[in-house]
């Protein structure tokens, strides 16, 4: 077991294996973002965003589609990076580190900072494989640290009851629902600190909604997380604090209960009364 | 007043007038013509490939496939030219694969694709693909052999006479491949594009380098689409005879080709060969035909397991 703990230390950089212990400076802020810009091409999509992310807390980004809320997202782990043509300034802080400048290469800054997609995007591979991969391209080999974290990751994702049997099938035989939560469970598994979330329950049914939503309260004891929702009842439910997007503008950015009973701005009240978006 | 509300009406009353259309014919000939086209191409074929069966099926024995060309090709067997091709092709294969595949990657994963580079890539691509074969022939007669074996012979070999500069399986398997090398590309871009970007993404997002990506996910998503091309590359640079020609094949060798620098005996070089230079040209004509028919046989083969791969790839998609 020590030996273990020693091997996830490496891929999380000297983190420890429940990240969110908040000893760095900084204590409140797991994520600080400061006067950022993008562009695709030409074309400016965001406007000089500065947010801070609280540790230990779901952050909501809500907004009109097109508002620029995805791409900020795909910001906060260098995704963005994966498209040719995107450029970014401005500044973004994972605890004291640059995540664009203290990282070589944007690989490393991703094993601390997770993802999980709109659509559910499991690998062509086994349920085992998929949670797996994340160790694997970082790395770690040992066969019996890796079925432990799986095992682990799963149970962290409400799946292993459902799952620890056909380990060895395919992904694909999985519903949407449990499809997402594997996908959820992947992104677990190389213990991130922060996740970050793309409209994980758009696709599914109420059910396999509410399901998500449970465990993302259960998820922010152990990790930060940020997760851009079109549902508005869904940021009131799961979100601690809530930042509204518009044209690829930061509107306004709160505690959640205040952003949805005295919004400070008219843009939002108009939004989230439904008048538009 | 009145005047003007009746010209009104009068207008009303034209523009409601019934129109009257020409009478259409119910498009016989549009049909007939189309059917007539399809008619004449089958029969093309069903001519082509009758003719060849019917001349050459009767000669094929394993005699005839395991046997050396004999009595100045007017006996014997073709066993060195099957033989032959199938090394060029093994050599082609080596060498067009993986250049195919890393460029469709590179022009896939690492440029933007209204970028002017790939645009210049894409273009020069299409034209390579348009470019005559003698052009390739030649172009591996002067470069390959003439610059890059004559120049190696030069300062590995400056004594002897020529060992790398001269017609030599490498050089027509190189050759072939610069010919065969857009198809390779064309269908591992066509693998590439059908793999899900959301894939792709999950790998990276969960700390996988480009390099791990491209080897764990891109690659066996598109090994379909990569088999299929290079099945493809086979049987079009098998059939071709023009760029060996000046870059290889022998007219007849006793020997097999052993070595990197030896030159070879190649089926459609042999079939030209046996046409057009042989002594007795109605004494190997039954020969001529049987080798035809080899090299068909073995195109269609190579031509139906690329369509099997591909269908049975899309199929598996559709069902996932």
């Amino acid at each position: 077991m020590p030996q273990h703990d020693n091997q996830i230390k490496i891929i999380n950089q000297e983190q420890s294996l429940h990240p969110d212990t908040g000893t760095k400076s900084s204590p409140n802020y797991k994520m600080m973002v400061s006067s950022l810009d993008f562009w695709y091409g030409d074309n400016k999509v965001l406007h000089d965003i500065s947010l801070n992310v609280s540790r230990n807390m779901v952050k909501a980004l809500i907004g009109p589609s097109g508002c620029g809320k995805s791409t900020f997202l795909r910001t906060l782990n260098r995704m963005n990076e994966t498209i040719p043509g995107t450029r970014m300034e401005g500044v973004i802080k994972l605890d004291d580190m640059d995540i664009y400048k203290d990282f070589g290469d944007p690989s490393q800054i991703r094993t601390r900072i997770g993802m999980v997609f709109q659509k559910s995007n499991p690998f062509p591979k086994s349920i085992f494989d998929n949670v797996a991969y994340g160790l694997r391209v970082n790395g770690i080999k040992d066969i019996g640290l890796v079925s432990e974290v799986v095992e682990d990751s799963l149970r962290q994702a409400a799946l292993w009851d459902e799952v620890k049997d056909i380990l060895d099938n395919s992904a694909y035989a999985l519903s949407g629902g449990q499809q997402q939560r594997l996908c959820i469970a992947r992104a677990l598994a190389i213990r991130p600190e922060v996740i970050l979330m793309d409209e994980p329950a758009s696709a599914l049914d109420p059910l396999s909604t509410s399901r998500i939503e449970d465990l993302i309260g259960e998820l922010k004891k152990l990790y930060t997380i940020v997760i851009v929702t079109h549902n508005m009842q869904q940021a009131a439910r799961v979100s601690d604090e809530t930042a509204f997007f518009f044209q690829g503008v930061l509107i306004e950015d709160g505690p959640t209960k205040e952003i949805f009973t005295r919004p400070r701005q008219k843009k939002t009240e108009d939004y989230i009364t439904g008048r538009f978006g | 007043m009145a005047d003007e509300y009746l010209t009104i009406r009068q207008n009303r009353r034209d523009y409601l007038k019934p129109l009257v259309f020409k009478q259409k014919s119910s498009g016989h000939l549009p049909r007939g013509a189309t059917f007539l086209a399809v008619i004449i191409i089958i029969l093309m074929l069903a001519i082509i490939l009758g003719n060849i069966i019917y001349g050459g099926a009767g000669i094929i024995s394993w005699e005839f496939l395991s046997h050396p060309p004999e009595r100045g090709m007017e006996a014997g067997g073709i066993f060195p030219a099957i033989f032959g091709t199938v090394f060029l092709v093994l050599l082609m294969v080596i060498a067009v694969v993986p250049v195919g595949v890393m460029t469709a990657i590179y022009l896939h994963e690492y440029t933007r694709p209204t970028s002017r580079v790939t645009k210049i890539i894409r273009v020069s691509i299409n034209n390579l693909a348009g470019v005559p074969s003698i052009v390739f022939g030649l172009f591996g007669l002067g470069f390959f052999i003439g610059f890059i074996g004559g120049g190696m012979d030069a300062v590995f070999f400056p004594k002897e006479g020529p060992v790398w500069g001269q017609p030599a399986i490498i050089w027509a398997a190189l050759t072939l491949a610069l010919l065969t090398l857009p198809v390779v590309i064309v269908s591992t871009e066509e693998a590439l594009r059908t793999i899900p970007r959301e894939l792709i993404e999950a790998s990276y997002a969960l700390g996988g380098t480009k390099l791990q990506t491209i080897w764990r996910i891109i690659i066996p998503q598109a090994l379909p689409g990569i088999l299929t091309g290079s099945i493809l590359a086979v049987s079009r640079g098998a059939g071709e005879v023009a760029p060996i020609m000046f870059t290889g094949a022998a007219y007849y060798l006793p020997y097999l080709p052993g070595k990197l620098n030896d030159q070879f005996m190649e089926l459609g070089y042999h079939i030209y060969v046996m046409a057009t230079q042989s002594p007795d040209v109605e004494a190997t004509k039954p020969i001529l035909f049987g080798t035809v028919l080899v090299l068909l046989v073995l195109t269609f083969l190579l031509n139906f397991v690329a369509v099997y791969i591909r269908s049975s790839m899309r199929r598996k998609r559709a069902a996932a």
